[in-house]
Formats: structure tokens, sequence, C-alpha cells
């Protein structure tokens, strides 16, 4: 082949403040837990909210990581995410009052059996309605915002009356696996036993979801599909095909979240899923649209801002994310990591 | 010309309200660089990205080596031997060059011959191979666009302005990757405001206005005609 004409490459240096802005989303949980600890004053405390937050944080991360992308890779903003949430809610918690008596044995193998039954039927129910939902409901107004919030919404209401048709309008109350109730002290603090689970499904799930990205071809188009669908199809990928495989793992993940939220609130009710939408748009906002770091990082300090709000200054937690939210927004309109630019 | 790998047919093609192609008729040879001329905003990145599938037609055909493929989704167009390669160089910023080469294999892993033959013709996406795409300099996120075209061996190319805006050595060595696949035999079908650069490079040429083909010949009839430049596209250039 021919030698390539002289082309020395160089590329500018990146500069510690360019570097620092970059890393600055990544620091600000740490900074967000040090902040904690200073104004808290007492270590177990702290740490008690800091499980708290962290367990919470992880719970909302599930829910939102879905709707991230969903909203990165095909522009469609989906108010109907919320009715997975309940629905996985409700099966995977019909599926732990129907094996009440592993539930109640005091085996942590027969509850965490219980757990995993209860989270992979309400994951296999909210993945086949969230297939359902993208063919019926969604697909036919791909590129309008308008309608997608209204048939979206109308969605969401259709599915929580569902759900008074199948469980009764009443919410229903249960108590959570023997061996995962109470909690373990640790440095003198009580961390509840169920909350540090939610952490490590949490964190499991994160890291899992990262390799995906990073190490596997789907999770390349993934990734190519939130920044540049049009080339990515460009280059021979059916992105329509991708995209309806990412609302359906977003539709599960979602009723992996609201089993795991169901069961931290040992209560459930139609209208959950429709509650923590707040929450989790707050968290797909401030993360930037189609990031799942964002969503990651963003969920985590939602969770601990709140924790530690309620602690310092009740009367301030109920305003605690929207402030949060603005500070975010004034600081980085488009949200901490986005990769989708602002439509 | 006898059995074009590419061949538009009267076609044309709307951007929301806009008429824009008005009735492209184009033949693309096998084996040769046609050069698509004419002067901003006459239809020349549209037909490119028409013939990719971007934009539907309203009427007409396109017919890639014989089959038609008017109704064709971009994904299969591409998988049918077509490279694209956007004015917009369309990078995946977030991506490392790295990730972005093994995502134009569409076909399986990067050949390491083929990689190894495209870090001749671009190296300084052998020095970045690990580096986010978004951190490229301009001349290097092209350089990285055509060279996610030429990944895996394709049937035709679609090249829109590989050097609209760059610095004189990239603009060579950009001009000497595109000899180079001529030289392999390649079909591209190029964009080019650089009139030296399409003289260079170009066998055939098709010069647009008001979204028609207006004029076909060869590049060097064009290249040579400061009269016929004038009238096709408005002003002289370096006629030789």
């Amino acid at each position: 082949m021919t030698d390539a004409p002289d082309h020395r490459p160089t590329m500018a240096g990146i500069t510690i403040v360019d570097r620092m802005a970059q890393a600055m989303p990544v620091l600000l949980v740490p900074i967000l837990l040090v902040l904690g600890f200073l104004a808290i004053g007492n270590p177990s405390s702290w740490l008690t909210l800091t499980v708290s937050g962290l367990a919470m944080g992880m719970m909302i991360f599930i829910m939102a990581s879905g709707l991230t992308l969903v909203f990165g890779l095909m522009d469609v903003i989906n108010f109907g995410h919320g009715a997975f949430i309940s629905v996985g809610a409700f099966v995977g918690i019909s599926v732990v009052l129907g094996l009440s008596q592993w539930a109640q044995a005091p085996s942590l193998v027969l509850n965490l059996c219980v757990v995993l039954l209860a989270v992979l039927a309400a994951m296999v129910v909210t993945g086949l309605l969230g297939w359902a939902f993208e063919r019926v409901i969604v697909k036919p107004v791909y590129g309008a915002h308008l309608k997608q919030i209204l048939v979206t919404v109308g969605g969401l209401i259709v599915i929580e009356q569902l759900i008074h048709v199948i469980w009764g309008p009443d919410e229903i109350f249960f108590a959570r696996p023997e061996t995962l109730k109470g909690a373990v002290t640790f440095w003198g603090a009580a961390l509840e036993k169920y909350r540090l689970l939610a952490v490590a499904i949490g964190l499991v799930l994160f890291i899992a979801m990262r390799m995906v990205f990073r190490r596997t071809k789907i999770g390349l188009i993934v990734r190519a599909g939130v920044e540049n669908g049009e080339m990515v199809e460009a280059l021979g990928y059916r992105l329509r095909l991708v995209f309806v495989g990412v609302f359906i793992a977003g539709s599960a993940l979602a009723g992996l979240g609201g089993v795991m939220w169901g069961l931290y609130q040992e209560v459930i009710t139609a209208g959950m899923g429709e509650e923590m939408m707040i929450l989790v748009f707050i968290v797909v906002i401030i993360g930037g649209l189609g990031s799942v770091e964002g969503a990651f990082i963003g969920a985590l300090m939602v969770g601990l801002l709140q924790n530690y709000i309620a602690f310092l200054e009740p009367k301030l937690a109920l305003i605690s994310n929207i402030g949060l939210m603005t500070a975010i927004l004034m600081w980085r309109p488009q949200g901490m990591k986005p990769v989708v630019k602002a439509k | 010309m006898s059995d074009p790998i590419l061949r538009l047919e009267g076609v044309h093609t709307d951007i929301a309200q806009y008429h824009i192609l008005q009735g492209v008729d184009l033949e693309v040879p096998r084996g040769a660089v046609t050069m698509l001329l004419g002067r901003n905003g006459v239809g020349k990145t549209t037909t490119l990205r028409t013939a990719i599938g971007h934009w539907g037609t309203r009427a007409g055909r396109i017919l890639f080596d014989g089959e038609d493929v008017t109704a064709t989704k971009t994904a299969d167009r591409a998988r049918m031997g077509i490279g694209y390669v956007p004015e917009d160089m369309g990078i995946f910023s977030d991506l490392t060059v790295e990730e972005n080469m093994t995502l134009a294999a569409v076909s399986g892993p990067l050949v390491p011959a083929r990689r190894d033959w495209i870090f001749g013709a671009f190296p300084p996406l052998r020095t970045f191979w690990k580096s986010p795409a978004g951190t490229l300099s301009g001349g290097q996120k092209q350089m990285l666009s055509i060279a996610r075209a030429m990944a895996e061996e394709r049937r035709l190319y679609l090249i829109d302005e590989p050097t609209k805006g760059l610095a004189p050595a990239i603009v060579s060595t950009m001009a000497g990757a595109l000899r180079e696949l001529k030289t392999q035999g390649a079909s591209i079908l190029l964009v080019e405001q650089n009139f030296a650069v399409a003289k260079a490079l170009g066998d055939h040429a098709a010069v647009m206005d008001d979204g028609r083909i207006v004029w076909t010949g060869p590049m060097s009839e064009l290249a040579t005609d400061a009269g016929l430049q004038e009238r096709l596209m408005g002003l002289s250039m370096e006629a030789t």
C-alpha cells in the first residue's frame, strides 16, 4: 500500500481544571458522604443513614436505568414506566405471600429463594408487559413527544386499574422474609439487613450493566445508539430491534425495582410506581439523558441527601430532591453525564 | 454505461415540506470513483442520504447491484455492502477509537490485517486506539469516520465531503487513503468541494443543480474545461 503522507498526531493536553470538571460528578457522592458526616457528627447515626440512603438510591437506580436508556435510544418519554414498577411489586409480593411458609421459615437459604423467585416472576411478567406496551402503545407514536406523554399516561392509568381488578383496590401489607427482618449492629450503628441486601443487589446490577456496556457488542450498540442512532443503522444494525430489547430489559428492571421497593416498604399499592416516577425522573434528568452512570450517581445522591436532610431538618426533606435537581441543572443544564444532547 | 453498482432512477426526496431531490438520475460505475459535484444546497448530501436510506423517496427507484433497494431499510442496505461516511462524520464520541472500529466490523471481529492496513492509511488511529473518540481533533475524527467505513470490504462507499474544514496535511492523508481504496478497485460515490482532490481522485463526475443531475461525464473533461465548470458550478476553478 502507498505510504501515508507525513502527519504527526498531537492531542491538546487536558488541564487540571478540565480533569476536575470531568471527574466532578463522580466525586459528588464522596463529597456528599463527607458533608453528611460533618453535619451529623455522630458516626453511628451517619452510618445508619448512609446505608439507608445507599439502599434507597440503589433501588431508584434500578428503576431509572431502563427509563434513561429508553429515552436516550429512541427519544421516547415513557410515563408508563411507573406501571411496570407497580406490576412488578404486585407479582413479586404475590409470590412471597404464596410461599409464606418458606418466607416465615428462619432459614436464610429458603428466604433468599423466595426473594429470588419473586424477583424472577416480577421480571418475566414486567418484561412481557413491556414488550406488549412497546408494540401496542409506544410504537405508533415514535417521534411525537406530546402523543407519547398522553398515551403512556393513559397506559399507566389502564394498568393501575387492572391491578385493582386483579388484586383488589386496597393496599396490601405484608412482612419481609424472616431472616431479612431486623438489623445487624456494626460500629455502634444499627444496619437493617434488608437495606444491606438492597445495596448489594444494586451494586452487582450496576457492575453487571457496566460490563455489558463496555465488554459486549450489544452494549456498544446501545451506547452508540444513544449517541447517534442514525449512524448505528448506517453501519448495519437494526436499532429498532435493539430498542425493543432495551425496552423489555428496562421494564423488567422496573419490575425488579418494584419488588425491592415493596419489600423495603412492606406495603404495596397500585399507585406506588406512579409515586416513584417523580424520583425516577429527577434521577434521569440530573444524571443526564441516556446515561446509566449518570443515573447511578444521581440515584445515590438523591437517596443520601433525602436521608441526611430528613435527619437534620425534617421539614426540608420534602424539597431536598427538587433543590438538588435545581442546583445540578444550574451547574450543568444537560445533567451530570449527558449522552444525548438536549432535544 | 453497463451494469453500474448503484443506479438512481428519477428519485424524488422530500425533507419536511421541502422538495429537495427533483428527479435524480445517476449511475455509479463499478470499480471507479464518481465525484458528485455542485454548489451548496443543490442536493448532494440528500442524494447520499437517500442512497443509504436515511431519507425515503417520494418517487423513483434505487438499484444497488441490480437489486431494487428503494424500500430496503438503512441497516439492510449497509449489510448488503454499502459503507457510508456522513458529512458530520457520525463519530461516537463516548466510545474509544477501538470501540468505534469494533462496531464498524458488522460481520465479526475486526480482522487484524485489515486493522493494520487502516493504521497504515491513518497512523493517528494507532496512536489514539484506546482514547475516547470525542477527544480526537477534527482531522483525526474524519480519519476515524472513513476508517470505520473501511473496517470491512464494501461493495460501494458513499463519502460526503471528507476533506471539509481540514488542514492541508490532513487533506493529503485523506486523499492518500481514498487513492488506496481506489487502487483496490473500490466503487466510490464521493461528494467533494475541494476541486483539486476531486480532480486527482475522480474517474467520473456528476454535477447537480436544483435537485437534479445536470451533467455527467469523465472527470478529466470537467477538470480541463473552465467554461464548463463556470456554467455548471458558477465559478471557474483551476482548469488545467
